[in-house]
């Protein structure tokens, strides 16, 4: 259903982006580049002019195909309003194809709250995130070298519409920058490189420019993070998230000095990490963080009233290419996220993503548990992930209890966002396994009564 | 507590008739919750190990156990029956189903499958972990049986708390120590206890399932070889007293026979049960059993002592010249193997120390210290000869049997420190009998005494029991005091017992061992995970294929949890490879690289306490390298390292030492290290001193990773140079 209409949907745009595509154009537009960290965050204000002489309900945002595969999320808003009294509101941002996108050009749609009238102008504020898109270089580096990466993209902004005046700001983590190409005006100040202004650039215009710089953040990537929700109906709300870490940057190649590392840590494995922060809900208890082979011992949590911070370390530094796995469980009471819906169903409000601050998650699934004997769970999301049902077998479950499986991609701290999934649930089916315990306990005493009465003798003493 | 006191009362007030019955009714009741208390206390008692630390396991061989439970759970009995385990012995591998005692793994494999059957979906992790306290739970109930069996229920009840707290026991049975002994001395006691059933008896039923514990035995743990001696001596015992019955004859037949079947299913034993000498007694004894009843049955026909004199003469000496040749033709022509070292050991103790360097290298061989005795056995070491002194005024075949189980396991136990644990039931059982005597005997005296003002009230004068009366009267006063006093010193000495049980097992025997602990300048838990950090770098940051050289005792941790081929391992079963290893350890490192280049070493792990005073480490097991390499490999010889019959690693130590691999690789780049304020840099503290050779150079190997306290270092061995 949601297919059919998604598909419904696009052949819409289609058909009225082939209306639109020449005649909007973009009056002003200015690009910052954020590459402090591994993420790469995209803020672009454009200035969009409706010059044609039909109501413009969209338009479209485009990307290289060497972006399109690493990104991440688009959001979109509106700006209405001056200065301080600036008010935004959100826009509907849905990929799209086109039939005659140039070199597989990426495209999203981005849908105006209302058409632009002809002559209208509408300013928006775009944010994109790309993940993976720093390549270290050298590849391989040894623990007393920084790090430096790539990052590759163009000059000029790519876009199917005619843009009058545009600026491009990369923002870099240090001075440090070893080199940028240059396509005049270009110029570089502190952290950072400026691009233009650059004035009326035709459609699909592209430079492409190479900005080579050292970049020390922890390149934290977690490659595959399952997060299994479980719900007790009895007061709370299990979580236990199992992950597998992996320092994304440069490679580290030869020796690893513990004495270096101790002594020098400024300059001794500058690129390398040991620490993670993530980010609880607030009232958790019962926290836990081991792997397979036990528990770990570095690890803090500071509870507050807005959220919970566990500080923890994994049983080594990460260096470039070393991997960690580790599982973090945790408990939190349950009234705080499992509501009564109006027409008598229960949801359970949770956040989606992942909890670590600054990483991305190359696959994240989550798993949330429902009680045993709920019936006809459903989930709903801001964004599209792939949904499956399983069935998982927990303490005296007979029947199995339903895994709703949400599974998504290329995740990012942007993504934590509620969600809901929603299920019906008979309270009678909580009384179930006490029964089952009690009826058990009976029966064997019940049995030892009988033994102790019966004589099995054959012969009669 | 208060209903249970009163409803018997309200009953009693109800029905006189039934006085007696409810009584006994009491009695079963008192004895019934004390077992229940007994057993829920012999399993948290082990508990302090989770609550301490964490649920793991503990030490070197119980990761192999939990590795290959592991295996078995996942791939099943038949894949687990025929596995070739490529990850140890490198290149040799090693054949798992046959190599080992598989009754441990399939006993946590079947808890856990029939938990998960009966929905309890529990961690397998947490199954092999309470393994042990489960077993000690059922050995109590056992030694329950066995102490009414030899004495009586009271002598049974305090056994079965004596041996639920006695830290001989407990160390070997906490918690997370998932070895093979955790179930073994359950497995013992019980076949001890069937047999001695059985002899009793005369049933076939008890000897039958004597066998079966007996197998149970066998399948769990090589110390069965204790059995399979003890009874044949006990068989003989009674027989030199005179004791022969057609009950013994029954008993033991049935136990050898089809114990000996039974146990050949074992495919780590299999024929070794009737070709090696340490099972030889058995099979002697069995046929002397035979020679006996045949004496028997002659004799009942001849029906002429004379004629059956000589009978007797020329039997025995031809049954015994017949049996001997046969063990020499036997032994001769290599169809009955002669006793392995490990036996010989036992019966010498200085036997491997001058043959065996690789058992006299592990510590828990040695032989016992009295303090560890005292620390192991507390108050039971007095108990044991009153319990004995006991024993013997009251001879009965079961009391025979018990005085020789605790006589020989005390002399092994003085061998060899682990095998303190055998003896540990023997002398809670013979200690409980002292224990359970007395305080009869001093109780019986207390009541006497009460009663007999009330029997003379109200009987008046009775012609026998005057007399007796007055005996006992002319020395009441003194001895109800005596008895009082002796009764509340048995009962502060019993009090002493539980203190010193629980403070050994909290303080002393709950260390996993894998994970440190130390207190820090403010009082404060300082935890060492050094090692667990170090396997886990190598299992998420090494090829899945590299070899992994470190000294024997690390190899089933490596591979248990850093999931890394080893070369050698705990399973010592070749001490050629160990010699290899540790030849290269002790040799200069161009000459250990061939050696590691020639086994396709890719990693060396040592182990260094010379920062954290870790005392424990590779530095000092080294001299046990050097002999074992020695032992095979002439070259090596152990003068060379010491000076003047002294190991030293400071400016003193023999040039040889200053510059063989293991010193290499434990102090490498340590001189640039100041371990502790106001020492010069290079301070070793596990051995207080400065080391001599601060300006370590590798060649052929460069560190890989060294954990945060320096505990593990870990060396990667650098491919050839290209050749020019």
């Amino acid at each position: 259903m949601a297919a059919r209409i998604w598909i419904f949907s696009v052949a819409v745009a289609l058909f009225l982006s082939f209306s639109s595509a020449q005649d909007l154009q973009i009056v002003n537009a200015e690009r910052r580049i954020d590459l402090s960290s591994h993420i790469v965050k995209a803020f672009f204000t454009l200035k969009v002019e409706n010059i044609g002489k039909d109501p413009a309900a969209d338009m479209l945002l485009a990307f290289p195909p060497t972006q399109i595969k690493h990104l991440s999320m688009v959001q979109a808003m509106a700006i209405t309003g001056k200065k301080k009294k600036k008010t935004y509101l959100p826009l509907d941002v849905k990929p799209t194809e086109q039939p005659d996108a140039p070199n597989d050009t990426g495209y999203f749609l981005v849908s105006f709250a209302t058409p632009l009238t002809p002559g209208e102008t509408v300013t928006l504020e775009v944010l994109y995130i790309l993940t993976h898109s720093l390549e270290p270089f050298p590849s391989e580096i040894a623990q007393s070298e920084s790090q430096l990466v790539y990052y590759r993209d163009s000059a000029v902004i790519l876009s199917p519409y005619h843009i009058k005046q545009q600026t491009t700001f990369f923002k870099t983590p240090s001075a440090r920058v070893e080199s940028f190409t240059n396509v005049e005006p270009a110029n570089r100040a502190g952290k950072e490189i400026k691009y233009g202004p650059y004035e009326d650039r035709a459609p699909y215009s592209y430079a492409p420019v190479n900005v080579h710089f050292e970049n020390n953040s922890p390149f934290a990537v977690v490659e595959e993070l399952v997060r299994e929700i479980e719900i007790s109906h009895w007061g709370s709300l299990q979580i236990t998230e199992n992950y597998r870490l992996t320092h994304g940057g440069a490679r580290h190649k030869g020796v690893f000095s513990r004495v270096d590392y101790q002594s020098r840590r400024s300059i001794s494995g500058s690129s390398s990490f040991n620490a993670l922060l993530a980010v609880l809900p607030p009232k958790v208890n019962s926290v836990y963080y081991r792997d397979d082979i036990g528990n770990i011992s570095t690890s803090h949590l500071r509870t507050g009233f807005k959220k919970s911070e566990l500080e923890f370390e994994p049983r080594y530094p990460l260096f470039g290419g070393w991997r960690a796995t580790f599982i973090i469980g945790y408990r939190v009471p349950l009234e705080d996220y499992l509501f009564e819906a109006p027409d008598g169903r229960r949801y359970l409000n949770f956040t989606f993503g992942c909890p670590l601050v600054e990483t991305i998650v190359n696959k994240l699934t989550i798993k949330v548990v429902l009680p045993e004997g709920s019936k006809d769970p459903s989930a709903v999301l801001p964004f599209t992930v792939n949904q499956d049902l399983q069935v998982k077998y927990s303490y005296l479950d007979i029947v199995g209890r339903t895994v709703v499986v949400l599974q998504k991609d290329n995740v990012v701290p942007t993504h934590n966002v509620p969600f809901q999934v929603y299920y019906t649930f008979k309270p009678i089916y909580m009384l179930a396994e006490p029964f089952m315990l009690v009826s058990a306990f009976f029966f064997v005493f019940v049995a030892s009564l009988a033994y102790v009465h019966i004589d099995l003798n054959i012969v009669k003493k | 507590m208060v209903t249970k006191k009163t409803s018997p009362d309200l009953l009693n007030s109800f029905s006189f008739k039934s006085l007696k019955l409810k009584t006994k009714q009491q009695e079963l009741l008192i004895r019934v919750s004390i077992l229940g208390l007994v057993y829920v206390l012999a399993f948290i008692a082990r508990l302090f190990s989770v609550l301490r630390y964490e649920s793991m396991i503990h030490e070197f061989d119980p990761y192999f156990n939990y590795r290959t439970t592991l295996f078995l759970t996942e791939k099943g009995f038949y894949e687990f029956w025929n596995w070739f385990d490529s990850e140890s012995w490198y290149p040799l591998g090693r054949i798992i189903g046959g190599t080992l005692y598989p009754g441990l793994m399939v006993t946590a494999a079947l808890i856990y499958w029939a938990l998960r059957f009966l929905r309890f979906f529990v961690h397998i992790r947490e199954v092999c972990v309470l393994t042990a306290p489960f077993f000690a739970s059922n050995t109590t109930i056992v030694a329950y049986f066995f102490g009414k069996e030899i004495w009586d229920t009271g002598a049974g009840l305090v056994a079965a708390a004596l041996i639920a707290i006695c830290p001989g026991y407990i160390s070997r049975s906490v918690a997370g120590s998932y070895d093979n002994e955790a179930v073994a001395i359950f497995a013992l006691l019980l076949t001890f206890y069937l047999f001695v059933k059985a002899v009793k008896t005369g049933s076939l039923s008890w000897a039958l399932g004597s066998a079966f514990g007996y197998f149970y035995m066998v399948s769990a743990w090589g110390g069965y070889v204790f059995i399979i001696n003890l009874i044949p001596l006990y068989v003989l015992v009674l027989l030199i007293t005179g004791r022969y019955s057609m009950r013994l004859y029954v008993a033991y037949n049935c136990m050898y026979i089809l114990g000996m079947l039974l146990a050949m299913q074992i495919r780590f034993v299999g024929f070794q049960h009737v070709q090696s000498g340490e099972h030889m007694g058995a099979m002697g004894v069995f046929l002397l059993m035979q020679v006996f009843y045949f004496l028997d049955w002659v004799k009942y026909k001849l029906n002429d002592t004379k004629l059956f004199q000589t009978f007797l003469k020329i039997t025995v000496t031809s049954a015994v010249l017949v049996g001997g040749i046969a063990l020499g033709v036997g032994t001769a022509s290599g169809y009955i193997s002669p006793w392995t070292g490990r036996f010989y050991s036992l019966l010498d103790p200085t036997y491997a120390k001058d043959h065996i360097p690789i058992i006299a290298s592990v510590s828990e061989h040695q032989p016992t210290a009295w303090s560890s005795f005292m620390f192991d056995y507390h108050i039971l070491l007095f108990l044991f000869p009153a319990g004995l002194y006991f024993c013997f005024k009251r001879l009965s075949d079961a009391t025979i049997f018990i005085v020789m189980y605790g006589l020989t396991s005390l002399y092994f136990a003085g061998v060899m420190v682990r095998l303190i644990l055998v003896a540990t039931p023997a002398v809670c059982l013979i200690s409980a009998i002292a224990v359970s005597a007395t305080v009869k005997n001093l109780t019986s005296l207390l009541r006497t005494k009460q009663k007999i003002p009330q029997a003379g009230s109200t009987k008046g004068v009775g012609s026998s029991k005057s007399s007796s009366k007055v005996t006992l009267d002319q020395s009441q006063p003194f001895q109800k005091n005596g008895a009082i006093a002796l009764l509340v010193g048995v009962f502060y000495l019993l009090s002493r017992y539980a203190i010193h049980c629980t403070w050994v097992t909290s303080e002393a025997y709950s260390s996993p061992s894998i994970v440190l602990a130390a207190r820090g300048a403010h009082g404060n838990r300082i935890i060492f995970d050094d090692y667990r950090e170090a396997y886990y770098w190598l299992r998420q940051n090494t090829p899945t294929d590299a070899k992994v050289m470190s000294w024997w005792d690390y190899g089933y941790q490596i591979t248990a949890m850093g999931n890394r081929t080893v070369i050698v391992d705990n399973n010592t079963w070749n001490n050629t490879h160990i010699a290899t290893v540790g030849r290269a350890m002790s040799s200069y490192e161009d000459e250990a690289y061939d050696i590691m280049r020639s086994l396709d070493v890719n990693y060396v792990l040592v182990v260094f306490g010379g920062v954290t005073g870790y005392s424990s480490d590779d530095i000092n097991k080294f001299l046990w390298m050097v002999r074992i390499g020695g032992g095979v490999y002439p070259v090596i010889k152990e003068p060379d390292y010491l000076v003047n019959g002294e190991f030293r690693v400071d400016k003193g130590a023999s040039p040889k030492m200053l510059n063989c691999l293991m010193y290499k690789l434990c102090y490498y780049r340590f001189g640039e290290l100041v371990t502790e304020y106001g020492k010069p840099t290079g301070y070793d503290r596990a051995r207080g001193v400065e080391i001599g050779n601060k300006d370590v150079k590798l060649e052929h190997l460069e560190e890989a990773y060294t954990t945060s306290n320096w505990i593990v270092r870990i060396y990667r061995v650098k491919p050839p140079t290209n050749r020019l």
